[in-house]
Order: C-alpha cells, then sequence, then structure tokens
C-alpha cells in the first residue's frame, strides 16, 4: 500500500477507536492544516453518517482573521456542531494574566481555556492534530495519551501502547488526547492535502503583508503584537508555515503560490516547522513542560 | 513508496541513539535549527564534536541521565521509502517500553557492540524480537572502530549470533559490520572494511520486502463503529466501519460473523472514495452485508473457511508490564481488537529466563516477566494465534483498578 494510503487508514482506525470508545469526544480544531487534515480523515472515517464528536476551537482572540471566516465557512460546508472557547473570556474574569512586554502572546494563555472548556463540556477525549515529527517531546507520546484532572502528560507514567490496540479507560475527571496523525510528517500532511484536494486558509499561501523582523524571524505587523520604534515595518512577499496566534506564529519569505511549489519548498528547507514558532524557543524543554501542564 | 517502521535494541551505551543520529544526519535529515539547537547542547562527545544521540533523546530527564527511558519516534524518509523509526529503551527496567516499540516494528536492528559480543541483553532482545514475531532482524556489530576493524571479530559475533538465532527460531538475519560514530557501513559503504562485501544499513532498510506475506493470510475485520446515519434518505443504511487486519474481502464474499457464528454476503466494501471491488490488508473501509443481522463493536468479520479459534479459555504467552505483580485471584480487563470483556488470569504455566531462555516455575509475575498463562474470558474472543496471524492475535491486559495496560499478550491455542 501507498505510504499515503497507509496513513490515512491508521488515522481512521484511531478515529474511530474514539467514537467507539469514549462518550464525549471533541476534535480540537486549530484552523490550521493539521486539523483541516483531520477533518477530512473524520469524513472518511464516519461518512455518511455525522461526526459522532464537535469541532471545538480555543480562540486566542489573535488569530489571523483569514482563519477565522475559513473556520466558519469549513464548518457550515461540513455540516457539523462547533464549540468556541474564548480566552479573552478567561482574560476577562481575571482567570488569566495577559503577558505584557514586546514578546507578550496569548498561546500560554489557552491552555487554561481549554481544560475549563473540556470541564464545562465534560470531554472524556480530545482529538489533535499533533505529530511526533514537530518537536521531540511529542515524539515520545502515545497514540492515546492520559491527561489527569489537571490536564497534566505525566511522560514517565505512560501506558504501554502496543500494535494497533488503544486503551482508553480512564477515572472520572480524567480525559485522553487523541493524536490520530502522530506517524505523519509535515511533508506527509503537504502531500496529502495536494492528493485530496483539501482547501485551507490562504496565509499558507505566498501573499503580500506588513511584517517586522524580530529576534530573526518575520512577524506579522499587527495590532496585536506590541511594537514600538526599534521594529521596523516593511511590506514582504510571506507565507505561513503553521498558524497559531499572530503574536507566535512566524511566517517564512516565500513567493510560492502553488501547492507544488510549497512542497518542494518544505522538503528543500533547512528550517523545521516548529522552528518558526516562538514559543519553543525558550528552552530546550519548552514543549514538554508546557505538555505536562496541559497543552495541547 | 510504501513505508518501514523498524525498531533499535541494544544495551544502554552500545550506540543506538548514536546509529539513528548518524542515519538522520547523513541522509541530510537533520534540519537547520535542529543543529543549531544539539550544537548549543553541552553533551559533546570526548573529541568534542557533537552527541548524535541528543537527536532522539527527547525528555528532560533522559537529557540528564543521558540514557533513553521511553521509546521515541523519529521520521525520515529516502527516495525510496518512509522509515519510522523506534528508538527504543536498553535498559531491563524498561522492557516494557521496549515491547511497544517492537510491537508495531516490521523490522529490528539489534546493536551488539563490537568489543563485548553477543550479551545477556542481546539474548533478551533477540527474544523479544522472536515473541513479538517480526518480519526481519538485523545486527549492527556496532563501535568497529574500536576493534581496528576487524574481520575475525566481526566472524565471531556472527557465528555466535547465528547460534542465537536458530535457537530462538529466529528465520531471517543480516549482519553488518559498522561504526555508527564514524558513520562507517550506516549511509555510506566504509572504507576501513573492505573485507565486507554486503549491503550498507540504509540500502538494505531500503530494499527488504516488507508485508510479503499479508494477503496469504485468512480476512479479518473487527467492528470498530456501526454507521447508522438515521435520517430519512438513509433509513435502513447500516455500514460496519473497521480495518481490515489480514487477506482480503470481496465484494459478494460469504463471510461469518464471530463469535455468533452468523454468516452473510458482502453486499458492498464502501470508503468515501468510492466503493471498492476488494478491499485488502490495512484498509479501513466501511462493509456492508445482506440481510438483517446484530452486529456491533467487538464482532469479528472473517472467512469461513479458515475461521478464527473463538473461545473464552485460552493459552497466551504474557509479559507484564505492571509494578504491581499479577493476581490470579483478580479479575482484569482484556482487550483484543475493538473487544473489551472482563478475564481472569487463572493460572500460570512458566516463566521464561529471558537471559537464559530456560523455563522456571512461578506463581506470578513481576514487571517485565514474561512466560505462559490460561485465561478465561467472561465473553468468546474471536483471535488467530500470535504466531500464524499476528494482526489477530495480539490483545492487553488492562487492571480495572488503575485502568492501566498492565500485559501484552501474544494469543496462542484454545484450551
Ligand atoms: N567509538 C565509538 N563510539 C560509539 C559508537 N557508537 C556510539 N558510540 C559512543 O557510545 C556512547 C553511547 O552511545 P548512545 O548512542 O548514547 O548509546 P545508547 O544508550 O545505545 O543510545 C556515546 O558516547 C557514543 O558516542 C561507535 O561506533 N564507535
Ligand atoms: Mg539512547
Amino acid at each position: 500500500m501507498d505510504y499515503l494510503d497507509q496513513l490515512e487508514a491508521e488515522a481512521i482506525a484511531i478515529l474511530r477507536e474514539v467514537a467507539g470508545q469514549f462518550e464525549k469526544p471533541a476534535l480540537l480544531f486549530s484552523g490550521g492544516k493539521d486539523s483541516i487534515t483531520l477533518v477530512r480523515l473524520a469524513e472518511k472515517a464516519f461518512r455518511p453518517g455525522k461526526f459522532p464528536f464537535p469541532l471545538v476551537h480555543v480562540d486566542t482572540g489573535h488569530n489571523f482573521p483569514e482563519v477565522i471566516e475559513f473556520r466558519d465557512k469549513l464548518v457550515e460546508k461540513i455540516g457539523e456542531k462547533l464549540i468556541i472557547g474564548h480566552v479573552q473570556d478567561a482574560i476577562d474574569s481575571g482567570k488569566v494574566i495577559e503577558q505584557k512586554g514586546k514578546n507578550a502572546s496569548r498561546n500560554a494563555l489557552q491552555t487554561v481555556t481549554l481544560l475549563e472548556t473540556i470541564e464545562k463540556n465534560q470531554f472524556d477525549a480530545c482529538i489533535g492534530g499533533a505529530r511526533r515529527d514537530e518537536e521531540k517531546a511529542r515524539a515520545k507520546e502515545r497514540i492515546f495519551s492520559v491527561r489527569d484532572e489537571f490536564g497534566q502528560w505525566d511522560p514517565k507514567r505512560q501506558r504501554p501502547e502496543l500494535w494497533n490496540t488503544f486503551n482508553g479507560k480512564i477515572h472520572k475527571g480524567e480525559n485522553v488526547r487523541v493524536f490520530p496523525i502522530s506517524n505523519w510528517t509535515e511533508l506527509d500532511v503537504w502531500n496529502y492535502i495536494k492528493r485530496e484536494n483539501i482547501e485551507i486558509p490562504s496565509i499558507y499561501y505566498s501573499h503580500e503583508r506588513e511584517v517586522i523582523e524580530r529576534n530573526g524571524v518575520l512577524m506579522a505587523a499587527h495590532e496585536f503584537l506590541n511594537m514600538d520604534a526599534d521594529d521596523i515595518v516593511q511590506t514582504k512577499s510571506v507565507r505561513f508555515r503553521t498558524v497559531g496566534d499572530m503574536t507566535c506564529t512566524a511566517a517564512v519569505e516565500s513567493v510560492k503560490t502553488e501547492i507544488d511549489d510549497i512542497i518542494l519548498e518544505i522538503s528543500q528547507s533547512k528550517i523545521s516547522e516548529r522552528g518558526a514558532r516562538m514559543d519553543d524557543k525558550v528552552s530546550e524543554a519548552a514543549m514538554e513542560d508546557r505538555k505536562k501542564g496541559g497543552y495541547f | 513508496m510504501d513505508i518501514l517502521k523498524f525498531l533499535t535494541a541494544g544495551s544502554v551505551d552500545d550506540g543506538k541513539s548514536t546509529l539513528i543520529g548518524r542515519l538522520l544526519y547523513d541522509t541530510g535529515s537533520v534540519l537547520a535549527d535542529q543543529l543549531e539547537a544539539i550544537q548549543k547542547s553541552n553533551r559533546k562527545n570526548d573529541d568534542g564534536t557533537v552527541d548524535l544521540a541528543i537527536l532522539t533523546d527527547g525528555l528532560k530527564a533522559e537529557r540528564e541521565q543521558g540514557i533513553t527511558i521511553d521509546v521515541a519516534y523519529k521520521y525520515f524518509q529516502t527516495e525510496k521509502r518512509k522509515f519510522i523509526i523506534a528508538d527504543t529503551p536498553g535498559h531491563i527496567q524498561y522492557t516494557r517500553n521496549m515491547v511497544t516499540g517492537a510491537s508495531n516494528a516490521d523490522l529490528a536492528i539489534i546493536l551488539i557492540d563490537a568489543r563485548k559480543g553477543v550479551i545477556e541483553q542481546t539474548i533478551r532482545h533477540s527474544y523479544l524480537v522472536s515473541l513479538l514475531a517480526l518480519e526481519h532482524v538485523v545486527v549492527c556489530v556496532n563501535k568497529m572502530d574500536m576493534v581496528d576493524y576487524s574481520e575475525e571479530v566481526f566472524d565471531k559475533i556472527h557465528a555466535d549470533y547465528h547460534t542465537l538465532a536458530t535457537k530462538l527460531n529466529i528465520k531471517e538475519v543480516t549482519f553488518i559490520p559498522v561504526s555508527a560514530l564514524r558513520g562507517d557501513n550506516i549511509v555510506f559503504n566504509s572504507e576501513a572494511m573492505p573485507w565486507y562485501k554486503g549491503k550498507n544499513l540504509l540500502e538494505h532498510l531500503e530494499t527488504v520486502p516488507v508485508h510479503e506475506i499479508d494477503s496469504l493470510l485468512p480476512a479479518r475485520m473487527a467492528v470498530q463503529w456501526v454507521v447508522r446515519p438515521q435520517t430519512d434518505a438513509l433509513h435502513d443504511y447500516r455500514g460496519y466501519a473497521g480495518r481490515v487486519l489480514s487477506g482480503a474481502f470481496k465484494l459478494g464474499d460469504v463471510v461469518k460473523v464471530y463469535p455468533s457464528g452468523t454468516s452473510s454476503k458482502i453486499s458492498k466494501l464502501e470508503t468515501f472514495d468510492g466503493d471498492l471491488q476488494i478491499a485488502e490488508e490495512g484498509k479501513s473501509i466501511t462493509l456492508h452485508l445482506e440481510g438483517e443481522i446484530d452486529i456491533s463493536r467487538g464482532d469479528m468479520i472473517g472467512e469461513i473457511e479458515r475461521a478464527p479459534i473463538v473461545a473464552s479459555q485460552i493459552e497466551a504467552d504474557i509479559c507484564w508490564m505492571d509494578t504491581r505483580e499479577l493476581d490470579t485471584s483478580a479479575t482484569y480487563f482484556i482487550q483484543h481488537q475493538s473487544k473489551v470483556t472482563r478475564c481472569k488470569i487463572k493460572e500460570v504455566l512458566y516463566k521464561v529466563n529471558i537471559n537464559t531462555l530456560e523455563k522456571v516455575n512461578a506463581d506470578t509475575f513481576g514487571l517485565n516477566d514474561i512466560g505462559r498463562v490460561e485465561i478465561k474470558t467472561a465473553d468468546e474472543l474471536a483471535f488467530d494465534p500470535y504466531e500464524i496471524n499476528k494482526r489477530n492475535g495480539g490483545a492487553i491486559i488492562i487492571d480495572s483498578r488503575t485502568n492501566v495496560t498492565v500485559g501484552a499478550l501474544m494469543l496462542r491455542a484454545a484450551l
């Protein structure tokens, strides 16, 4: 079997296990290419039936407008339910405090809203689009990853995971994060999007945008980004390799507008996808620490 | 292009992580920012070059202790194949993590330190590889640079391991002399070992055949989910969603549902991308049957001719994976494919000393113990003997108090 068929079949089987094993699953939808891929895989797993779970979006309030627009159109097209958790609500109620300073980002605040949304809706499984090739702590995580009541991942106490047999048994209050595309690489996702003709937000393709250069990467110049006199705004042809909060997602210079060119560019690129994210640059264990705290 | 999944096994410091790092590095799979990150790290080789092992040791505790604790998955591809590597810990304490990594692998690379030869750990790792029935084994005799690239040393290890493989019934073994540190015979042929005429490691990995026997196995599919749209237009629609575990289903085939034994004809093999005439091993499909039959998640659809074993008294090999000992009076859950039922592990037949391969008497199992048991399940399971069809022969034991996976089972026979 072709490798994309193999990866697809595995992901579909994982999604069906979620449906079979859990009472109240949810699909965490960020609007990025990985979660869009998950939506296609869910169609493949459950059509002509409905999805046995809603889509859940944690909205930082600092999302790219193109992505929000895309999200709403997609949800309408597939006719599934969308639940939105707003980080702004947590800020307004004083549960979290907005970061200050130049590199302030709401990325870290998402965790609180995510955990609250899980608790409020009593989700027992959350499907996410994380891949093991993204980052070395993720490379260690199981496909069914049990989180305690506080959403914490304990890397030293992971359950053995054998063959394609996934143990989703949990106690009340715990939940499981499920990663159906664990074994896909960034390139696999792009090749799949191409093969399946999947629509993705326009910001993945090259476009002219006002950017500033900071800490060696390009950031979208936008009201959400704290800027000062040192920041020089310039217009460049860029595209984004990942879609997150506008304040922590860096752009890469690119004039590529066709998916084939993008695939070529990625396969030749000398920087990894997560290298384009400020949030992982903080320390070698940045992702591991965030995961232990309940992050995706 | 297809996928090869492999794991690396060897004891601590044999060079597993270095070997994987070398494969990634020499195939150009390490990106600039990752390289920058490891160069910044203070873990260095004695000669000051970067320690490639850092590429795989992903947890803080691992970097601190300089050992691998849990499986790390790594990905790379060449023009011929996509590779999924499970870098597994060598330490006996983490045997269960090695079993996790091995359960999905097609091939095992067993590392042997050229200076040490076949040691107890080699026996243990090879035993696990044979227990989990991996298709292929490659023995990499590593650190050849430390034995002057000596052919005699290699030949001696070759002969010793051959004896072990025969004893363990491992059929296909390939031997390659390497230096992971210097890159000899990993991606590039070694100039220091002109006496070695075989393929280098990457060439071997790119060309070894996988999943060859699978098409000959009997057709099996565990029902994971019943698709029932219950809309006006699709009022009577009932599709059985699952993955073809082994063999192939053809449109019009008469199949049986196990354990109930009801038979019916396949009326449709549906996928989102259109209906199929034939659905082969590995494919996720929605299968339709003629007539109204009672089928739910946990049922097994299979061939009539070559039926699975349907039983509730089962003999199996078990690898115990919990710090709490096996309790022969307790009720556990057993999960076999999509079926979960209660069970008791009624009797321990023997335990295997995995360092010497001797069978010894035992009453119970502790962490990482392996041996043979008798199980009684509440509901019948429809399985194949693991050694014949591992895609339908494995199961897990779950502790009903902690919900943790405590055992891996290789089902062997009905009692
Ligand atoms: N001389 C030499 N040293 C090696 C070789 N392969 C690994 N090493 C060293 O052996 C040590 C342990 O290697 P590592 O990859 O961490 O082993 P692991 O515990 O099996 O993952 C490190 O210091 C490596 O640099 C080799 O081929 N030759
Ligand atoms: Mg290691």
